[in-house]
């Protein structure tokens, strides 16, 4: 538990960094909360160690990829899944934030329901391979939080994906 | 694409016929009148007389009241400004007569006059006329406008918007406010925040921080409230802003997990329908304000979003990919067998019902490229006013007759900025703003 002690104390200040609010926004502002923008693992602990969240981000992999404008598990991607929820079935007391994202060549809207579609697909592999439905829940991105920033395929391709984020505790 | 100008007086027919060709119906005597549609259009000389200050310490608010009026006559492409260097007979008084033949001579078709008075109450009294110089007449009578000072830019508005619908015969739309998402930062890290401004990014404020990503606000029909979609929760969750408290609260109280996004309001504010993602498969919805009552309106496996009601809030149409790719749906406001009105190649998205009724607005991805378009209702006389590396998400001035969208640039550089264009493809501007800003929604005109 020291470890994931740690692990936790690092995120809450990564949270907290990421609050650097300027005062421009005045008291127009309505939201006082740290920064939202994404559930944040830690690449943390040593990935050599199978029960590290580095270990699953890092030597399993936590993301998996989609082509164009398609919610379909590719089989490299059913692989990295099933990895995942042998990982994620070995540690019952892990949850878990699917992130579905698309790339730029799309509309607002349509990527936001395109990424939600990516995450529940992910979700609905987990499931299939035991994971709890309680653990896992899912979000979507849209294209507002690419990987990758240039406007080429390299860099689309890296951006429609899945991320499972996970997190220690909490409703396990 | 464009405009035409149909005629005015006999005499500036003649003129206007030399280059232009008129509508054969339109020859005839008759006050000045731009025609906004396609064709091509020379902008109309205009003359904005610097306003009068009647009072001692009018000077200054009635040269900035004479600057905002010609810059955006001039803004709208249809007018080109005269400057005073040019005029043989200023004008030393508000009530003095016009010397018709003086400005025929410099051959402004339209003359703006005015005044401003302090009324020693810390208000203003601003005054204008507009004449018709090849009619030989005024167009409209004169009017005359009372405000606090500090309200100098929206009277400056109100007279910009009588003069232009006096002349093109459209309602205004520069009394009017746009909410759009503020943008700094690295794009993969992008901070945003709900702003608002004037149309013509004046009186530029933030409504909120930048702490949580924060999408595609709308305004409702009455200016008042703001929806918007918020990962405050971490969720993506459709939240509801108070213009007047500044108060936000979420739409609905729903399961955690459930995503809620695209909301827009019915014509008559009561009712807001959105899309609503539950397990992987988003559908429309429809809330009542009032009630809170929550109606499904399509129940589809596919992606059903970016609903836009029909001014008379009968019908809605919408985004889907029910037929594999993206394309435009009209069906009715309570939900029914959608119809499918874009046939074009690529993707079609975000459809806006134009609030005059007669046309539909979209995003349309083709060959690599963004386009922003309108089509008829039916999908008929489809339209592409602008192509760009990204273009999206249409919004309508309040005559339904000017477009403002979201244009960024490629790259990891890459930024947004809100542009306007007319909905002949003429007149594509930068809309200035405070940094990157995306996804405006134009406001009504103001009372």
């Amino acid at each position: 538990m020291t470890r994931i002690a740690t692990i936790l104390m690092l995120c809450g200040a990564m949270a907290l960094s990421a609050c650097n609010n300027p005062n421009k926004y005045g008291k127009g502002g309505i939201n006082d909360d740290s920064y939202q923008g994404g559930i944040n693992s830690g690449a943390l602990g040593d990935p050599n160690d199978p029960n590290s969240p580095a270990y699953f981000a890092q030597t399993i992999g936590d993301t998996v990829r989609f082509a164009v404008d398609q919610s379909t598990l590719t089989p490299e991607a059913r692989a990295v899944l099933t990895q995942q929820a042998q990982w994620l079935n070995n540690h019952p007391n892990v949850t878990a934030v699917i992130e579905g994202h698309a790339d730029e060549q799309g509309t607002r809207e349509y990527n936001l329901a395109l990424g939600a579609r990516r995450a529940s697909a992910v979700q609905q592999f987990l499931i299939s391979q035991g994971v709890l439905a309680s653990r896992l829940r899912t979000v979507s991105y849209g294209k507002e939080r690419p990987l990758a920033v240039c406007s080429d395929e390299a860099c689309y391709a890296q951006n429609r994906r899945a991320k499972t984020a996970i997190a220690i505790g909490a409703g396990a | 694409m464009l405009k035409k100008i149909l005629l005015a007086t006999a005499a500036a027919a003649l003129l206007l016929a030399i280059g232009l060709r008129l509508s054969p119906v339109v020859a005839q005597d008759g006050p000045l009148r731009i025609v906004i549609e396609d064709g091509v259009i020379e902008p109309v000389p205009i003359a904005v007389a610097p306003f009068i200050a009647e009072t001692g310490g009018a000077g200054q608010v009635a040269a900035d009241i004479t600057r905002v009026i010609a810059a955006n006559m001039v803004g709208t492409g249809l007018f080109r400004e005269i400057p005073p260097e040019a005029y043989i007979s200023p004008v030393t008084s508000f009530d003095a007569p016009v010397a018709y033949a003086d400005w025929k001579a410099i051959n402004a078709q339209a003359l703006i006059t005015g005044s401003v008075a302090e009324t020693g109450d810390g208000g203003i009294v601003v005054k204008f006329r507009l004449f018709d110089i090849f009619a030989g007449q005024p167009l409209g009578d004169g009017l005359q406008f009372k405000g606090g000072a500090g309200d100098w830019r929206r009277i400056a508005h109100k007279v910009s918007d009588q003069i232009y619908s006096r002349i093109t015969g459209e309602g205004g739309y520069f009394d009017s406010q746009v909410v759009l998402v503020s943008e700094s930062g690295p794009k993969d890290a992008r901070r945003k925040a709900l702003a608002i401004m004037d149309q013509d990014g004046a009186n530029f404020r933030y409504l909120t921080d930048d702490s949580t990503i924060v999408l595609a606000p709308r305004f409702s029909p009455g200016g008042n409230q703001v929806l918007y979609t918020s990962f405050e929760t971490g969720f993506p969750q459709i939240k509801l802003l108070d213009l007047r408290t500044g108060a936000a609260q979420p739409l609905a109280n729903l399961d955690q997990g459930t995503m809620t996004f695209a909301p827009r309001f019915s014509p008559d504010g009561s009712t807001v329908v959105f899309s609503l993602e539950q397990a992987g498969n988003t559908d429309l919805y429809a809330m009542a304000l009032g009630s809170g009552q929550m109606v499904r309106l399509t129940d589809a496996p596919s992606i059903e979003t970016a609903p836009s009601f029909s001014p008379d809030g009968s019908r809605i149409v919408f985004e889907s990919d029910r037929s594999g790719t993206q394309q435009l749906y009209i069906m009715p406001a309570g939900g029914g067998e959608p119809t499918r009105i874009s046939f074009g190649e690529g993707r079609y998205g975000t459809p806006v019902w134009s609030p005059r009724g007669d046309l539909i607005a979209f995003t349309k991805q083709n060959a690599g490229r963004f386009h922003i378009g309108v089509m008829r209702t039916d999908g008929s006389e489809e339209r592409l006013l602008t192509a760009s590396f990204l273009d999206e998400g249409p919004t309508w001035a309040p005559n339904g007759r000017v477009i403002m969208f979201t244009r960024e640039t490629a790259g990891a550089g890459g930024a947004a900025q809100a542009y306007s264009v007319d909905i002949s493809g003429r007149n594509l501007r930068r809309v200035p703003t405070e940094g990157a800003a995306s996804d405006p929604s134009w406001g009504p005109l103001r009372p």
